[in-house]
Formats: structure tokens, sequence, C-alpha cells
């Protein structure tokens, strides 16, 4: 099945600290990004001749703009707190991907550069020149990062590896030295404007296929609407959930929850994406105009409400920069949240009886939840601390007969990433993705043959890739991933109050 | 860039293996990128690869699941109209080995 060797899980999740394989990753890099993807980002085509010196002159650009990236490379005291709570280095043993040894690749050309300290005694204060060697290593191991920020909750100092992270690969990036599968994205979404590439006349064809299939299924005219000037509200969605499985399970439990709702919606074709992909190569530029499409389109179809569907990063993104990038929302209903989460529209539904749920439509069914890194670590839901956490656990609870959590060291803000996030659900990072999803394969092992899980439920478009794509290689179903959207199409009772 | 090699012809490539032209592609091109994948191409195959070339021709993408599903029920039969059944023909996912043996793009994005 792979070429590699798949790790063995172990019965104590969170509790295994690998023994130390050097070098055992050094092999396994994304494949480069070619002009075509690298040139219309501003980027440049390849490689640059000088570029030591602007990867040098691009860091010190980032030091200037922002401050905390200064404070996370000064601040490391090497206490080791960070060094086992990576799911990269839980799942590979590569010491390279201990946190503060990622850090510690751009820490060293900092302070070489940077400081005067480096500057004076170059390798004794942990300082080093930046090489071609050095280079190739940012590259291998910048891209062994899913951004997911688990390791921050651990730092006493709180230094962000995912800032760090990003800094990185913005730097790659200025130099031509970029990821393919990013870049081509980004590249796609200005040009078409999704990340996969889904032209308009294509995503009505599947909206109105979706539309027929729910119509044999129930007997309801639930509506699947495109570009629908004066809707109420305009769902911002991952382009996944036109296209996959289970994702478009949950796009059409979001369908059943407006039409019951009563309450007009409609995508954009020209924001036909709720991902950014700017965030993942650390490039605000990418992230401004990304986050600006959503404004375009909510002017042009003069909505009042915009909402996100299940998309972790896009959550991030939305939640806590979007009013920065694409603000003032000066001309959206004041009554509610800007931007809202589906699931917390679907939630308040629930709690003021506006939808109806029937769980017995889940009957055998136990489930668990996967908590998304961005959900769970850069934002919140609801109009309480910690409801990116309770409110997806209170819509589940609400459509299924049972509900048990993972192991506490795996959850909430100590989740793990789902092993694909940050960019690096790609093929040619396979088995990266496989060992990375161990900590939370073993932790969805012990629930399974402890309290009998069935189903784990995902709030996001890459971790619902991602398991379906990894559970079989731990001797798993891939279809035991559901949307939390997925449960809410099941169970929700249409007509009922209404009609 | 690499390219397959066919009575006389190159046909480039990307990394993966996926034609770089989607007009480029014949049957004979895709016997051999099937043998790329190890998949003995049935009758079941080519119905399938038929009709994404098909979708790929007048939406210029690869169809959603859902749609490919629906699709292959409705020309072949509800046996047929399944995730299952084309995980079978296509043991890596019908998204993206059944495009790479039609000569389409890879699909992209978070699936």
């Amino acid at each position: 099945m792979a070429d590699f060797q798949i790790p063995v899980l172990s019965d104590e999740p969170a509790e295994f600290v690998p023994e130390l394989q050097p070098g055992t990753m050094a092999h396994l890099r994304p494949f480069v990004a070619k002009p075509d993807h690298n040139v219309p980002l501003g980027f440049p085509g390849e490689l640059v001749d000088d570029w030591k010196d602007k990867a040098i002159g691009r860091m010190g650009d980032l030091l200037n703009r922002y401050r905390s990236l200064r404070v996370y490379l000064d601040s490391c005291v090497k206490c080791g707190s960070c060094a086992d709570k990576c799911h990269y280095f839980l799942g590979t043993n590569d010491p390279k991907n201990m946190p503060v040894a990622r850090q510690d690749l751009l820490r060293s050309v900092y302070r070489r550069y940077f400081t005067t300290s480096g500057k004076l005694f170059g390798p004794l204060v942990g300082a080093r020149d930046l090489t071609q060697e050095v280079l190739e290593e940012w590259y291998t191991y910048f891209h062994q990062c899913s951004q997911c920020r688990r390791c921050s909750v651990f730092c006493p100092y709180g230094i962000d590896t995912a800032e760090i992270s990003m800094a990185a690969r913005d730097i790659m990036d200025h130099v031509g030295y970029g990821m393919k599968y990013c870049n081509e994205i980004i590249t796609k979404v200005h040009k078409i404007g999704n990340n996969l590439g889904l032209p308009g006349p294509a995503l009505q064809d599947t909206l109105d296929g979706l539309e027929e299939d729910v119509k044999d299924g129930t007997g309801h005219d639930v509506k699947f609407p495109m570009d629908v000037k004066g809707a109420e509200v305009l769902l911002v969605t991952p382009s996944a959930d036109f296209f996959a499985e289970p994702h478009v399970d949950g796009l059409i439990g979001y369908a059943k929850v407006f039409h019951q709702a009563g309450v007009s919606w409609t995508v954009s074709s020209y924001a036909s994406e709720a991902g950014n992909f700017g965030m993942f190569i650390g490039s605000y530029e990418q992230m401004f105009k990304i986050s600006n499409r959503i404004r375009k389109a909510a002017l042009e179809l003069g909505v009042k409400r915009i909402v996100f569907g299940e998309c972790g990063h896009a959550w991030r993104v939305a939640y806590s920069f979007l009013n920065t990038y694409a603000g003032p929302w000066d001309f959206l209903d004041p009554r509610y949240p800007v931007p809202q989460h589906i699931l917390e529209f679907t939630n308040d539904l629930i709690r003021n009886g506006g939808i109806r749920l029937d769980k017995d439509a889940n009957s055998g069914m136990v489930l668990t939840v996967h908590d998304s890194c961005n959900v769970a670590r850069a934002s919140r839901m609801g109009n309480v601390p910690g409801g990116q956490f309770s409110v997806p656990r209170d819509v589940i609870r609400a459509c299924v007969p049972k509900f048990v959590d993972m192991h506490p060291d795996t959850i909430h803000d100590k989740t793990f990433c789902c092993g694909g996030g940050g960019g690096l659900l790609t093929d040619d990072l396979m088995e990266l993705r496989v060992k990375g999803a161990k900590p939370r394969m073993e932790a969805l092992k012990q629930v399974i043959e402890q309290q009998g899980v069935t189903h784990m439920a995902a709030m996001c478009a890459i971790c619902k890739s991602q398991f379906t794509k990894v559970l079989p290689y731990y001797g798993m179903k891939m279809d035991m991933i559901v949307s939390v959207h997925g449960l809410v199409s099941n169970a929700i009772q249409l007509g009922v109050n209404k009609d | 860039m690499p390219a397959y090699e066919l009575n006389g012809k190159t046909y480039e490539h990307d990394e993966e293996g996926y034609l770089l032209d989607v007009n480029q592609w014949n049957e004979e091109l895709a016997a051999i990128l099937a043998k790329g994948e190890n998949l003995p191409l049935t009758s079941e195959h080519w119905e399938v690869i038929g009709f994404l070339r098909e979708y790929y021709n007048e939406y210029q993408i690869a169809p959603a699941v859902r749609v490919l599903t629906k699709a292959i029920a409705k020309k072949f039969g509800p046996d047929k109209g399944n995730n299952k059944y084309l995980y079978e023909l296509f043991p890596y996912g019908p998204g993206k080995q059944a495009c790479k043996i039609a000569g389409l793009p890879k699909p992209t994005g978070c699936i």
C-alpha cells in the first residue's frame, strides 16, 4: 500500500515520546512551484541568482513589519516544552520536526544577519550563514509544518511556530522558491474563483444536480442558489464542498438549514472559495486579495449577512482578519456577527426551535469530533469563551444518539492537526501526511475500542479529505469521516413548523 | 519537462504523470497511463473515462464525485452509480486516478 513504513499505533495516546531518528524525513519535500504558478502572484518565476541577498532583505522587511516575528526569534530559552508536541515529530521521529528545531532553522540565520552577537560570534551563539544547504533545509522542513500552533499552546513564552513557518515560506516565495501546491491553487483562485478551478457553469451544473438529489430524496424543494442578487446570506464555503465526499453532505446540510429557517441565501461564482491559501504561504498581499473577492461579491449581490461553511483556516482568516483586510462591513446587517460560522447559525436555530432534529435519523452512530487546529486555536464561535469547542459539540449532540470525546490531551486547544493542514494536503507529501496523522489515529482508535465510536465528525475541508485518504493506511474505513452538517442533513426535519 | 513516448511522438506530463495538454490524449496513450498505475483497463473503466472526457470538454473541469456517480448510474445502471464501485475501479480514487488516465489535469484544492 505504501512505499514507506506506516507507524504502529500506540495504546497510550499523546504520552509516548519517540526515539530520535535524525534525518529520517530529510528526503521528503513538495514539488517546487513553476513560473506559471509564481509569476501571476508577483513572485520570481524561479530561484533568482542573487537569492541570498534577496532572502536576507525580505527577512529584514518581515522583521520590520511584524514585531511578533522578532519577539519569537529572540525569546526561545530552549526549555523543551514544545519538543514532543508536534504531530509530525511524534509521527516521524525526525528531531528537525521538533518545533524548537524548526524555529532554529530560521532563528540561526536571523541571529547571523540581524543581531550584534550573531554578527560578532557566529556559531558560538547559534548563528549560521545562509547557504544553499540552509535554503534546502528550509524548503524541506518548513513544508513539514502544518502551522497548527499546537506547540505554541505549550510554549511558556507563547512562541508561535506557525508564524515563523509562514515567514520562511514568504521569504522563499520572494526568491522564487515556493511550493507548487499552494501557489498553483492561489493562481486558480484569481483566475477562476476557487481552489479547485471550478468554473461558474460547472458550479451551476453541480448545484442543479444537488437540488435534484435532495428533491428526489426528501420531496422538498431545497434550493442551491448561485449569484442570486438580493439574497439575505452570502455563503462562502470551501470549493471542496461542491466536489468531494463527505464534504458535499455538509453543503446539503447547510442548504436544508437555510431552507427550513426560511432564510434566502446564495453562493457567488466569483468568490466561490472560503479557503485562503494566502495564509499558508504567509503572504499578507495574497490574503488581502483573496479576502477582498468576498467583499466584492457581497457588495455586488447586495447581501445582508456573510456565513462561512465548514473550513478551518478559512474561519481563522475570516474570524481574525477579514475586517482588517476587507472591512468595514457597514453595509451588512449589524444585528449579526460579521462573518458568522454556519455552526453558529445552525446552533442558534437549534436553541430557539427554528429547526428540529431527529436523532433517530442517525441511529446506530456513535460520534466523536476532531477539533480543527485553526478553529480550535485561532478563532471562536458563539459569544462565550470556548464556543469553538462547545458549539460544534452541541450541534453534533443534537443530531446523534451518542457522542464521546477523545483523550483530553488531543481535543479542544490541545487538538492534534489532521496531518494535512497548512498547505500540505498534497499527494507528493503523502508519507508525511500518513505519519503526521498518527497521534490523531491513536486517540481515535482508543475511543473506537473503548467506547464503540463508529464515526468521527470534522468541520474542515482539509481534515475531511486528509482523514478520508489516510484512515485506510491505519486499517480504518474512509467513510468513518463525516461532515458535521452531514449529520444535520440526516437529522433535520423538513417541513416541520412550516410549509 | 518529462514526457511519454508513443509511436515516435512525445507527450509532456507533470511530475506525477498528468498530461500537460488535455487535447493530446488518445486511447493508446490512456493504456500507457493505466499501465503506469498498474491498472488493467476493462470496459467498465472505459465507461468512466469516456464520461470524464465528455464532461471536461463541456465544463473544463473534472466532474464532482456526486455528479460522476449520478451520471454513471444514469448511463450504465444504478448498481454502478456509487462511490464504492468507482473506488473498486480506480483504487487511488476516481477523482485523481481516473482523471490521470483520462488525460485530465489533476484536480487541486482541499480534496
